[in-house]
């Protein structure tokens, strides 16, 4: 755990003082990522930076697993907290085996150990060891050196990664790829991570929680949902602007959201016990139809099941459009638009029947305050 | 065809000049009277070299570390200063920095060295300052942030990234050097200037040669070893003769 404590910093200008931080206290839990978040000149790269003593803090302190910084060697502290620029930093003098093994080096390893670590953080990012390795940084394209500019931090394996605005310099496209992958690569790796943005939708797609800055001062600490659904005063609320309800949208999975345990019929059912089961828990627009793997193929609409008899197999309407239990809702709700539909079926990995979600229920799952404020 | 590659163009063209000039020499009888200086030659120009390698290489030991003092925090405060006066000292002829170290010194080889040595430093010290000026502040930050100590951020950052700076800085020194050492003679020190003061005083233009040939020669000739250097040593990735862009 990162325990940051009236963190405070006072840079002396010829204009007086500046103060870039000012008695910044919070906890980043091991595993989690903490978004530093706020606008241009808060303070978040001050903060960060006194964390790995680039800048020497005012006042206050940092301990890191109960072991306060103050005191300790800054190089050996520095070698063991891995450390990202938002200018990525690689040596252009070096080869990417050479920039990735810096810190081992410094650290001693021995040749075959490094050249295998070097190999192995590569396969991570999928870039081909074989093909990179011997290459200069200037061979590299802008996301392929921010990838390196990352696992050269992850290198040897320290528990805390500092980063500051590592996926500022690339285009959307690629930025949204490396944010995945970086990730997925976290859920293995369970880092400490400390990650500066000013990006409030790579903030909440990123954060387990996320700290909000404005002058200096930390406004908000929370978990992103929370920091949507109840912000803390009309700076948080402003600055997450009008659409905090859609940002929220992203934060939601099918899973959390749909009505599962949902009645259904099959092939040759009749259409009078659709009917029945319809009316048993109030629906008005229809019901779904599986097949025998209990795949939704069709529903069967109320107003059919009213005026027609027969089968309920020889009155259906195909589905063409599926919502997956991982899917956020901003995904579903732009494809319930995209087929005029108010009403999707949700399925698992096999493809199976698991619930349903309606507009109605993602309504109701925004605007409910489901969370108790702490 | 000649239009479209004018090297190819030019080229011939010296090669032809070349060949009449040969024709012409050969029939005036120059080439004779040319080989009546060579054991002159040989034992000036081997004065010649040792001045240039004394001076050059002291220069070079010492310029680099001045240069990479200056470009330390702690002398942040007197580095411009110090590289403005580097600069005007650049300004003073070097006829002018021959005879002062002549009046410090006396005449011969040590006054002679001397104030090439002087004449060396300035081109060295000044690049390797710069060149290590010019490496990004991100860069140093994120070698600092991985844990690099300032000697290692030195060596294995700073100098990598300035060298090509540094070898330039060398070749402009080293040719201006080789350009200077004729004037050697003037104080003393020997070296081609001998021929080539003395052809002038007798006017003797064939002596003149004897000695401004093998100048001209040495000069293209260190430039090209300082280069071939620069090529093998200065690491691939920020070699721009290594990558042309
Ligand atoms: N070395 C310094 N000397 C004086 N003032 C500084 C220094 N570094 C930062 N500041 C000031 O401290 C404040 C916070 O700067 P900081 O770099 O932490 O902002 P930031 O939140 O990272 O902003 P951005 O999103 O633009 O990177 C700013 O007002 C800045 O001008
Ligand atoms: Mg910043």
């Amino acid at each position: 755990m990162i325990r940051i404590e009236n963190l405070t910093k006072v840079f002396e200008t010829p204009e007086g003082p500046v103060t870039a931080a000012d008695h910044i206290t919070m906890d980043v839990p091991d595993g989690e990522i903490c978004i530093l978040l706020g606008p241009s000149g808060c303070g978040k790269t001050t903060t960060l930076k006194m964390i790995n003593r680039i800048i020497e803090p005012t006042s206050g302190r940092v301990s890191i697993n109960d072991e306060d910084t103050t005191g300790m060697n800054t190089t050996d502290l520095r070698r063991s907290i891995g450390y990202v620029i938002q200018q990525i930093g690689l040596f252009p003098n070096m080869t990417i085996e050479e920039n990735i093994s810096v810190v081992p080096r410094l650290l001693g390893w021995d040749r075959k150990r490094t050249r295998e670590r070097a190999r192995e953080l590569l396969d991570m990012v999928a870039l081909d060891p074989s093909a990179f390795m011997g290459r200069y940084p200037g061979e590299l394209s802008g996301g392929q050196q921010q990838r390196v500019g990352v696992i050269r931090a992850l290198a040897a394996d320290p528990p805390v990664l500092l980063m500051d605005e590592p996926f500022g310099a690339i285009d959307p496209i690629n930025r949204a790829v490396i944010q995945d992958e970086f990730l997925r690569m976290q859920s293995e790796l369970n880092k400490t991570i400390l990650f500066v943005s000013h990006d409030i939708d790579e903030a909440i797609k990123m954060g387990d929680r996320i700290a909000i800055f404005r002058a200096g001062r930390l406004v908000q600490y929370d978990r992103p949902d929370d920091l949507l659904a109840h912000p803390k005063n009309d700076f948080v609320e402003s600055f997450f602007g009008e659409d905090r309800a859609l940002k929220r949208m992203q934060l939601a999975r099918v899973r959390d959201v749909m009505e599962d345990d949902v009645p259904v019929v099959r092939h040759d059912d009749d259409l009078r016990r659709a009917l029945e089961l319809m009316d048993e828990r109030g629906y008005h627009y229809a019901i779904t139809l599986v097949n025998e793997h209990h795949q939704p193929v069709g529903m069967v609409m109320r107003s059919t099941a009213e005026t027609r008899r027969g089968k309920c197999g020889e009155h259906y309407y195909g589905v063409d459009a599926l919502a997956h239990l991982d899917d956020d809702l901003r995904k579903v709700a732009s494809l319930m638009f995209s087929h005029d539909t108010t009403w999707l079926a949700c399925v698992d990995e096999d493809g199976r029947l698991a619930g349903t979600l309606t507009q109605r229920g993602i309504t109701r799952y925004l605007g409910a305050t489901y969370r108790p404020q702490e | 065809m000649l239009l479209q590659s004018p090297q190819r163009l030019f080229y011939g063209t010296a090669l032809v000049v070349m060949f009449l000039l040969g024709v012409w020499t050969e029939g005036s009888g120059f080439i004779d009277e040319f080989l009546y200086y060579r054991g002159d030659i040989t034992y000036l120009l081997g004065q010649h070299i040792e001045l240039m390698l004394i001076s050059g290489g002291l220069a070079i030991t010492f310029a680099v570390p001045v240069g990479v003092l200056l470009s330390r925090p702690r002398f942040a405060r007197v580095a411009e200063p110090a590289m403005q006066v580097l600069n005007i000292g650049q300004t003073i002829p070097t006829l002018a920095v021959l005879a002062l170290s002549m009046t410090l010194l006396g005449i011969g080889r040590v006054p002679a060295i001397f104030a090439l040595f002087v004449y060396t430093i300035l081109p060295i010290a000044r690049n390797t300052y710069a060149g290590i000026k010019a490496v990004p502040p991100h860069m140093k930050e994120a070698a600092a942030g991985m844990g690099m100590s300032a000697t290692q951020m030195l060596f294995r950052v700073e100098l990598p990234n300035a060298l090509f700076v540094i070898f330039a800085g060398i070749r402009i020194a080293l040719s201006v050097n080789v350009g200077t050492v004729p004037l050697a003679f003037l104080i003393g020190g020997g070296g081609l200037g001998e021929l080539i003061f003395t052809g002038i005083a007798l006017d003797r233009p064939v002596m003149m040669l004897a000695g401004a040939i093998p100048t001209a020669a040495l000069a293209v000739v260190v430039d090209m070893v300082v280069a071939a250097v620069a090529f093998l040593t200065v690491p691939k990735g920020v070699n721009p003769l290594r990558n042309p862009a």
